[in-house]
């Protein structure tokens, strides 16, 4: 008798496992299929002009900004995390006061939602600094937005550096610094690598933060002081008029094969950790 | 001469790390001095308590009652939706996945990560709207769905890094494989679990592109989930645009209190964490 009901708990169990495993699977696929149904008719040449018109609504300007407001978004926070976390872990004490409080705040930059950061971006950047709509006012705020993401996994790749690789330099007579950028660095850049690129995945599916930021304006410019929008605010762009969701639709598909990239890119340097552990 | 180096740079590794400090400062600094006023303007009562939002009404109310009750329901619904689906799902990838179907699921669960909220407000739209029109029922599925990698990736790696031998011993004991995962290794790994499902909390209430295109948007208290509501989020993004003086301050207003609320999300997670410890 209880042998059983022991029995049923443990098929009830079973079946509530795969079912939750099942549902998740599917809703991805559902998803991605959906999406790829709906936006590969519209995926035709004219959706890649070089210049946007309402015509043909091109994605090019849109994708050409993500990879601007990407390179300039970095430019600010990679140097500004990996510094940090050089700081963090080579060159401060256990216990110390000030590396404690760098850290709960970069916790707490972390769980600060987009629409926050865009908000803040459009008070500081846009109205105290005067840059108005401008490429430069959404890098800088999403730059913010993305320096957790690049100190805690360049933290986390110079802790994983063995320390017998730092005392070899030391033993041969190198300095701190030294040390840091022949050894440590070279040691720690896959893990640092898929931090960067987790990151440029975060700046290319963020809305939010640049709507009032970066502004919408739908053509490309060099000038960073211009406004221009990146391949999601696209997207919300075409869904807000209602005239052009098929072409929103292929927008997405481009967006989800840029992701799927990056997934791969991130998954294949960190693996490249784990050859060098 | 080296010397000079190593403190110069030492400098420069000292003040990137203080730029988390200095964010987190000029995010608090610049969301406040724009927003207190405008709470002391219209009375805190009449702001948070209010629930007549009319910006344009003469005289204008500002009223975000309706705001934080949606963002709250909103919220628990996606939690109610997403968490066992998630927690069911991570102990299938922990400890039921073959590994062959593991190196197909963990990527796409990566997948579901990486996707942009516009991504999924588009599917969202054109999927779940036909089934529940915009309201907030359509929000926590859509949102369920979205907090999924989230719970799924953090409980995960708690329920790898409880204890072998519990497992062990409950399997001794007679336990069945699913019951001694269920009653011995799940309690082990709570707090990770209960960690991954404040960040899918996180992750919900600040979640803005997403919502805004299923859940209605209407600005009044909700009487049933078949309704439409309005979010915190969605106040900021939907006005922002045209609001000007008080109704623009009362906006940002609304972005304090939703910083405020992940204020709390964030130190009851950092609370949890060092407990763990």
């Amino acid at each position: 008798m209880r042998k059983a009901k022991l029995k049923l708990s443990e098929r009830i169990l079973r079946a509530l496992t795969w079912a939750a495993a099942f549902l998740t699977a599917s809703v991805l696929v559902f998803i991605v299929g959906f999406i790829f149904i709906k936006g590969l008719p519209y995926l035709k040449p004219s959706l890649f002009a070089w210049n946007y018109n309402s015509e043909n609504v091109s994605l090019m300007p849109a994708l050409i900004s993500t990879v601007y407001m990407t390179f300039l978004s970095l430019l600010a926070a990679v140097p500004l995390g990996v510094f940090s976390a050089i700081f963090l872990t080579e060159y401060s004490k256990r216990g110390n006061k000030f590396v404690a409080l760098v850290r709960v705040t970069a916790e707490t930059l972390s769980g600060i939602p987009s629409i926050v950061y865009g908000l803040f971006g459009m008070l500081f950047f846009v109205n105290f600094l005067k840059w108005r709509y401008s490429v430069l006012a959404g890098a800088f705020t999403l730059s913010i937005m993305i320096l957790p993401l690049i100190l805690r996994s360049t933290e986390e790749a110079i802790i994983a550096v063995p320390d017998n690789l730092r005392e070899g330099a030391f033993g041969l007579g190198a300095g701190r610094l030294r040390t840091v950028f022949k050894i440590v660095l070279p040691s720690a850049a896959p893990g640092i690598f898929a931090g960067i690129i987790l990151a440029i995945g975060r700046i290319a599916g963020e809305t939010a933060a640049l709507i009032y930021t970066a502004g919408t304006v739908a053509q490309f410019s060099v000038n960073p002081m211009e406004s221009a929008r990146t391949l999601s605010v696209h997207m919300y762009a075409l869904s807000n008029e209602g005239l052009h969701t098929g072409e929103g639709y292929a927008t997405a598909i481009v967006l989800l094969l840029l992701v799927i990239l990056i997934n791969a890119a991130s998954a294949w340097a960190a693996k490249r950790i784990g050859v060098k552990k | 001469m080296k010397n000079w180096k190593e403190s110069i740079m030492r400098a420069v590794f000292f003040l990137s790390a203080a730029a988390s400090i200095l964010a987190v400062a000029l995010i608090c600094l610049f969301l406040l001095a724009n927003g207190l006023p405008a709470i002391g303007k219209i009375g805190p009562f009449a702001f948070l308590l209010g629930k007549d939002w009319s910006p344009a009404d003469v005289p204008p109310s500002f009223g975000i009652l309706p705001m934080i009750v949606g963002s709250l329901y909103i919220t628990a619904g996606s939690v109610i939706i997403g968490v066992p689906v998630g927690i069911f799902t991570a102990v299938f990838m922990s400890h039921v996945c073959p590994p062959k179907l593991y190196k197909f699921i963990k990527p796409g669960v990566d997948l579901l990560a990486g996707i942009p909220s516009v991504v999924y407000g588009f599917f969202g739209m054109a999927v779940i709207l036909p089934l529940s029109g915009n309201s907030i029922l359509s929000a926590c599925i859509l949102l369920g769905i979205m907090i999924l990698p989230t719970v799924i990736t953090i409980s995960e790696s708690a329920l790898r890094a409880a204890p072998e031998q519990y497992y062990e011993g409950a399997l001794a004991l007679g336990a069945g494989h699913y019951r001694s995962v269920f009653s011995v290794v799940l309690p082990a790994a709570k707090s990770g679990i209960l960690a991954s499902v404040i960040l899918g909390v996180g992750r919900a209430i600040g979640e803005t592109m997403a919502v805004i295109m299923v859940a209605g948007n209407q600005p009044r208290v909700p009487s049933s989930v078949f309704q439409g509501a309005r979010t915190l989020t969605a106040n900021i993004v939907m006005e922002m645009a045209y609001a000007a003086d008080l109704h623009r301050e009362a906006l940002i207003a609304t972005g304090v209190v939703l910083f405020v609320f992940i204020m709390i999300i964030n130190l009851s997670f950092s609370a949890l964490k060092r407990k763990e410890k």
